[in-house]
């Protein structure tokens, strides 16, 4: 786990992400500009840092709704306006982006930030970005496997020498500037079904793992498969970390969570993926067995403690601003984070 | 309540006609319900390539829009092959997962042979389950004998489109009434 600067010790490790959405608060009708949008993002990921939080990501999506495109640039901004917290893609869609650049982005940010970046890759859940960026949604797979390959090996390797299907070949190509120490955490995004975390497992990648809602038991499935493809290739399963992502909020009471919680949910899946958030399967997440996160602090951590007996992760990262979230709304989950979750979640999950 | 017609077919005139006639019915019996009627052969749908329906332009986008938005969906498709027509396929394969949660959907089935009648049970029904929608589960199904030059000319079966559109209208109404009711207990 060193490798992937973690260190369970200290118990699991707990994340804020954002996918950079922009839309409008569903209580008023109101949308900030994005230019406070990104500068909301970055205050929260500082007031993160100061709560105790161990990780801060950004992702991109290149639609409507969405403000951070560049959001390597933002996590170079949050790099310069932090000291200790991890900061990461969630994810950066290394399908239809030159993996050398990605790189050379985000060693510079690693050294800007000495030594805290890691990337997250992923192949997109939304892909109005293959059109505007010129790639073909017809590969959708190869492009990212090619090119997360290509990703990879520039991490071990400091002079390259590769060749592929989308992108010209590398002759002892030297990529740098190198991170602190050498190389970084680089994590493969999965969501949906197991295919892609057995992938994850054949290549002996660590695997960042979307739990949006639904019991726990459903994503055991894709952890189970991931370790077994990764003992199969040889490599040491319990050496790979696992984390996961998905839907948080907390309120003083899990009634008023939901109620605060609900409207914007709801308005994002709409305004994003053309349908709502069921309000049954909604009211069904309260049960403890459900991967979402929201609820009062006690819930939460019932729910946190849970899924770390079920799945065994390194890290949780909890989305909290998706659909509108307004700004003192996030300052105070960060609170309640701070003070209540982190200590209790800490405190129990510490390996001695 | 917004319902759509959705004539499945690009080729022949016994659904369209079918569908006509069902068109007729809900404007003069139900003013108030606002109701459009995409004929498949009147617009050019591309083939599903896995996007999601909101990133689809032009007739595609404004089919899949259209259904997406509605709250009933009467179907109206021939039987080929001992299928549904591809084209009809096709608009399921362009919708997502769960496309038909909390929607009622419909179905007026014309076909050449009476050994056509179970497909829509065989078929048509699980893609729609599949799909979450809340089925009427009794269609019309009508043959070649009960047209004649673009008109129905079987009483019966005016009769019975005007129970499937009775019977839609009703469920429509009554399922929405129980969801209302249920999430007003929700306390979010």
């Amino acid at each position: 786990m060193e490798k992937y600067r973690i260190d369970q010790s200290k118990g699991i490790e707990f994340g804020i992400y954002t996918l950079g959405d922009h839309i409008p608060n569903p209580l008023t009708g109101e949308r900030i500009s994005a230019e406070q949008r990104i500068h909301e993002i970055i205050d929260l990921a500082k007031l993160a840092e100061q709560a105790g939080i161990d990780f801060f990501s950004v992702g991109e999506s290149h639609q409507e709704y969405f403000a951070t495109q560049a959001h390597s640039v933002v996590l170079a901004a949050i790099a310069q306006a932090t000291s200790k917290i991890k900061i990461a893609s969630s994810s950066s869609i290394i399908s239809t982006s030159d993996p050398v650049r990605v790189y050379e982005d985000f060693a510079t940010i690693d050294l800007i930030s000495k030594g805290r970046a890691e990337i997250i890759a992923g192949r997109a859940s939304r892909v109005g970005l293959f059109d505007l960026l010129g790639y073909n949604l017809r590969d959708y797979e190869e492009l990212f496997e090619e090119k997360l390959e290509l990703l990879l090996k520039i991490n071990e390797e400091e002079v390259v020498n590769w060749s592929g299907q989308f992108r010209a070949p590398l002759k002892d190509a030297k990529v740098i500037p190198r991170p602190q120490n050498g190389s970084m955490p680089i994590w493969r995004a999965v969501g949906g079904p197991p295919a892609s975390a057995i992938k994850a497992g054949y290549a002996g990648v660590p695997m960042f793992l979307a739990t949006l809602g639904g019991p726990a038991t459903n994503f055991k499935l894709s952890i189970d498969a991931y370790r077994e493809a990764a003992q199969r290739s040889g490599f040491d399963a319990s050496e790979l970390p696992i984390s996961t992502a998905g839907f948080f909020y907390a309120a003083e009471t899990t009634q008023q969570a939901q109620r605060e919680s609900y409207p914007h949910i709801n308005q994002g899946m709409q305004l994003i993926n053309g349908r709502g958030y069921p309000k049954q399967h909604f009211a069904q997440s309260l049960d403890t067995r459900d991967v979402m996160n929201i609820g009062s602090p006690q819930q939460i951590i019932e729910k946190i403690l849970y899924q770390h007996e079920v799945f065994g992760h390194q890290r949780y990262i909890a989305q909290m601003d998706f659909g509108g979230v307004p700004y003192e709304k996030l300052v105070k989950n960060i609170e309640l984070i701070g003070t209540e979750i982190l200590p209790a979640i800490k405190k129990y999950t510490a390996k001695k | 309540m917004k319902i759509v017609g959705l004539s499945g077919s690009i080729v022949g005139s016994k659904t369209r006609t079918a569908m006509d006639y069902m068109l007729k019915e809900v404007t003069e019996k139900y003013p108030d319900i606002e109701v459009t009627l995409i004929d498949l052969a009147d617009y050019n749908v591309q083939f599903s390539d896995g996007r999601s329906y909101l990133e689809y332009e032009g007739d595609t986008g404004f089919v899949t829009k259209t259904i997406m938005e509605a709250d009933a969906i009467i179907i109206g498709t021939p039987i080929f092959q001992a299928s549904i027509p591809a084209t009809l396929k096709n608009i399921f394969d362009l919708l997502p997962v769960n496309a038909f949660r909390d929607k009622v959907v419909s179905m007026i089935v014309t076909a050449g042979s009476p050994k056509h009648y179970l497909i829509v049970e065989t078929q048509l029904k699980p893609i729609l389950a599949y799909m979450k929608a809340q089925i009427v589960q009794t269609y019309v199904f009508i043959e070649e004998k009960d047209f004649l030059r673009k008109e129905i000319v079987n009483d019966d079966v005016n009769f019975r489109i005007n129970r499937l559109v009775e019977d839609t209208i009703a469920l429509t109404e009554t399922y929405t009434k129980i969801r209302e009711a249920k999430e007003a207990k929700y306390d979010f």
